[in-house]
């Protein structure tokens, strides 16, 4: 059965996922981070797999990338690493990047080699609904692989139940129109578009990304989702090649409080 | 027989290559277009003012000029499409003047932009100023110091520029960042794309409004010659807006062998090229399924040519379907062939031509004509821009 359903079975609130991008800071890191945060505490896990022309990231994502693809990570190495990431992994794992890399790779392939190594799921933010639909959607059934799409303050109650229709995992909802890392809008327009979403009665829990950096921010986006998501603010810590585990420990257990 | 279909599909398909590989954030302004820009293009008030700057403003249309020199020395009869004569010097400023009114109407109040060269960029300064709306332009760090009078004029016309720091500071760095900017401000801004590039409706929106320079040559050919067909039809392709403008409605009559020519750089193998239709791979690049130059873990080569607006690792996604089915030739022209054909079209006609449609230019040498036959290139800047290269590399 999949890890993300057995963990939302078990937990409904309070769950924190981590993004890293794989290869990063050195190209050996990406099973090392993934341990070290599981050990740390942290409920699922987003391995990125780094693009040349990532816009939908700001600048601290854009720079991992960058590192990460100098390092020699390619979606090859990548499946490659992760052969051995069930041997220490029990949490469940997302896969996040950009569709280029992965049509390269060949979609059909890409799922495969993904639910052979044991990844639970796949975010690709710049893969929309009507293309999943119709050329990809049974490649990621089929290796039984929840796809995760994103939902922003400015997608309609239409479209997102058309996207609650088509996802299987959870709802990516950001925080608001923006690339990763900037702060988080507070404002109380946030917290009725929120509370908007939630009072949908969605199938798929809600978890949500962008600017979560902090405690504060945790627990603010825990007050109207299952969950919350953090990257860039994670990334940030990561930049010591020499030293990049030793700050997990206390980044996990000072943002869960 | 079955007719193959070129024009775009309502999901924004070109055969296999189109659609819109957005983020979620830019769903909505993409679908605010998409809903919407057919409609505005049709409204009389539109076509009105769209026209009237056309002629008044832009100085159109453009001539038809038969080079007579060309000619003799080519054995052909070979029209230049002028689009060099318009106002800022090429034929960009048919789409930014057709995106300021659409933005206009959808009560847009701030424009963005990227631009390679600057040649884009000052188009839109240019219509932003016209408009009197606030406009920021993405440039690369590289091509803000290899471009520095542009950036002088947009700035001289109000424009911010921002300097594009992430990836290789380049025209595909600029359109990622001005795509960042879009997401960050989903709903005062507009973005006007320079080329026929970018998720659907885009390219087709780009190449309806580049569309007049076709319309055009057209009706004067027919004055030129007593017919609209003309045997070749010649242009230059970046990302390909002029191309598909001077192809658009020719792209229906078969008899007319239409050809794009490329940007080899300094050899289509020598790895500094951007002859993207022989090097590039299917993929996504800015929003849409196209053809582009990449490694084989997919990640976005920079390309390389003389000229800085054909610089970019992909073609337009209507370009990537001409050339799967074969209705245009794509070639590949390098950087002393175009430097060549500016110099030769210098001497010979006294136009100093850009060396983007330089390239054009450059594939009539290779040709071979019946003597009768009727060619029309498209002129698609001037080469003030490019003097600076022009000093350097023939030593003026």
């Amino acid at each position: 059965m999949n890890r993300l359903k057995q963990l939302f079975d078990k937990k409904d609130k309070d769950i924190l996922s981590v993004y890293f991008t794989a290869g990063y800071p050195t190209l050996d890191a990406t099973l090392k981070i993934a341990e070290e945060l599981q050990n740390a505490g942290a409920d699922f896990l987003e391995i990125g797999f780094p693009y040349s022309d990532p816009l939908a990231d700001g600048p601290v994502i854009q720079k991992s990338s960058e590192v990460a693809i100098a390092n020699g990570m390619t979606l090859k190495v990548l499946f490659e690493q992760l052969k051995s990431l069930r041997e220490k992994i029990h949490i469940p794992v997302l896969l996040m990047g950009y569709a280029n890399p992965m049509i390269q790779y060949g979609v059909k392939e890409f799922c495969k080699k993904a639910a052979e190594v044991g990844v639970d799921g796949v975010i690709v933010p710049d893969l929309p609904m009507y293309e999943y639909e119709e050329l990809y959607k049974d490649d990621f059934i089929d290796n039984g692989l929840s796809n995760v799409f994103l939902v922003t303050p400015q997608t309609s109650e239409e479209r997102i139940k058309k996207i609650d229709g088509l996802s299987s995992g959870f709802i990516y909802l950001l925080s608001s129109s923006s690339t990763t890392g900037k702060a988080l809008n507070v404002s109380d327009e946030i917290g009725i578009y929120y509370q908007r979403v939630k009072d949908m009665n969605l199938k798929n829990p809600l978890i949500i990304g962008f600017g979560i950096s902090d405690q504060k921010s945790f627990e603010r986006a825990n007050q109207y989702a299952n969950g919350a998501i953090v990257g860039s603010a994670f990334v940030k810590t990561l930049t010591d090649k020499d030293d990049y585990l030793s700050h997990i420990p206390t980044f996990v257990k000072a943002i869960k409080g | 027989m079955a007719h193959t279909n070129y024009r775009v599909t309502d999901k924004g398909y070109y055969g296999d290559f189109g659609g819109a590989y957005i983020p979620e954030m830019l769903y909505p302004n993409i679908e605010e277009l998409r809903n919407n820009y057919l409609n505005i293009i049709a409204q009389p008030d539109f076509q009105a003012e769209f026209q009237s700057l056309l002629k008044d403003y832009v100085g159109r249309p453009s001539p038809l000029y038969l080079a007579k020199r060309l000619s003799e020395k080519y054995g052909a009869t070979i029209y230049l499409k002028r689009e060099d004569l318009n106002h800022t010097g090429a034929h960009k400023i048919n789409n930014t003047i057709g995106q300021i009114l659409l933005a206009e109407k959808l009560g847009k109040k701030r424009i963005i932009a990227e631009t390679g060269a600057g040649q884009h960029g000052v188009a839109t300064a240019t219509v932003c100023a016209l408009k009197g709306l606030e406009c920021v332009i993405y440039m690369g760090e590289v091509d803000i110091e290899r471009q520095a009078p542009n950036v002088a004029r947009m700035k001289m016309m109000g424009a911010t520029v921002v300097p594009a720091t992430s990836g290789s500071k380049t025209l595909k760095d600029a359109t990622n960042e001005a795509m960042r900017d879009w997401i960050n401000n989903p709903v005062d801004t507009h973005y006007i794309i320079g080329s026929v590039v970018g998720p659907h409706p885009y390219p087709e929106m780009v190449s309806r409004f580049q569309s007049i320079i076709s319309e055009e040559t057209k009706k004067q050919l027919i004055e030129h010659t007593g017919s609209p067909s003309p045997d070749y039809v010649l242009a230059c392709v970046g990302g390909g807006s002029n191309a598909m403008g001077m192809f658009y409605h020719f792209l229906d009559d078969e008899h007319v062998k239409l050809i794009a020519a490329e940007a080899a750089g300094l050899g289509v193998n020598s790895g500094h090229s951007a002859a993207t239709s022989v090097l590039g791979k299917e993929g996504v690049l800015h929003g849409s399924r196209t053809i582009l130059m990449q490694t084989e873990d997919g990640q976005v080569i920079e390309p390389y040519s003389i000229s800085a607006g054909l610089d970019y690792p992909g073609i337009g996604p209507q370009h990537a379907h001409l050339h799967k089915t074969k209705r245009v030739e794509y070639v590949s022209i390098t950087d002393a062939e175009a430097m060549d054909a500016s110099l030769l079209l210098s001497k010979m006609e006294g136009i100093i031509p850009a060396i983007e449609s330089a390239h054009a230019l450059a594939q009539l040498e290779k040709m071979t004509f019946k003597g009768d036959e009727i060619v029309v290139v498209c002129l698609s800047g001037r080469g003030d821009k490019d003097l600076n290269t022009f000093m350097k590399y023939f030593n003026l």
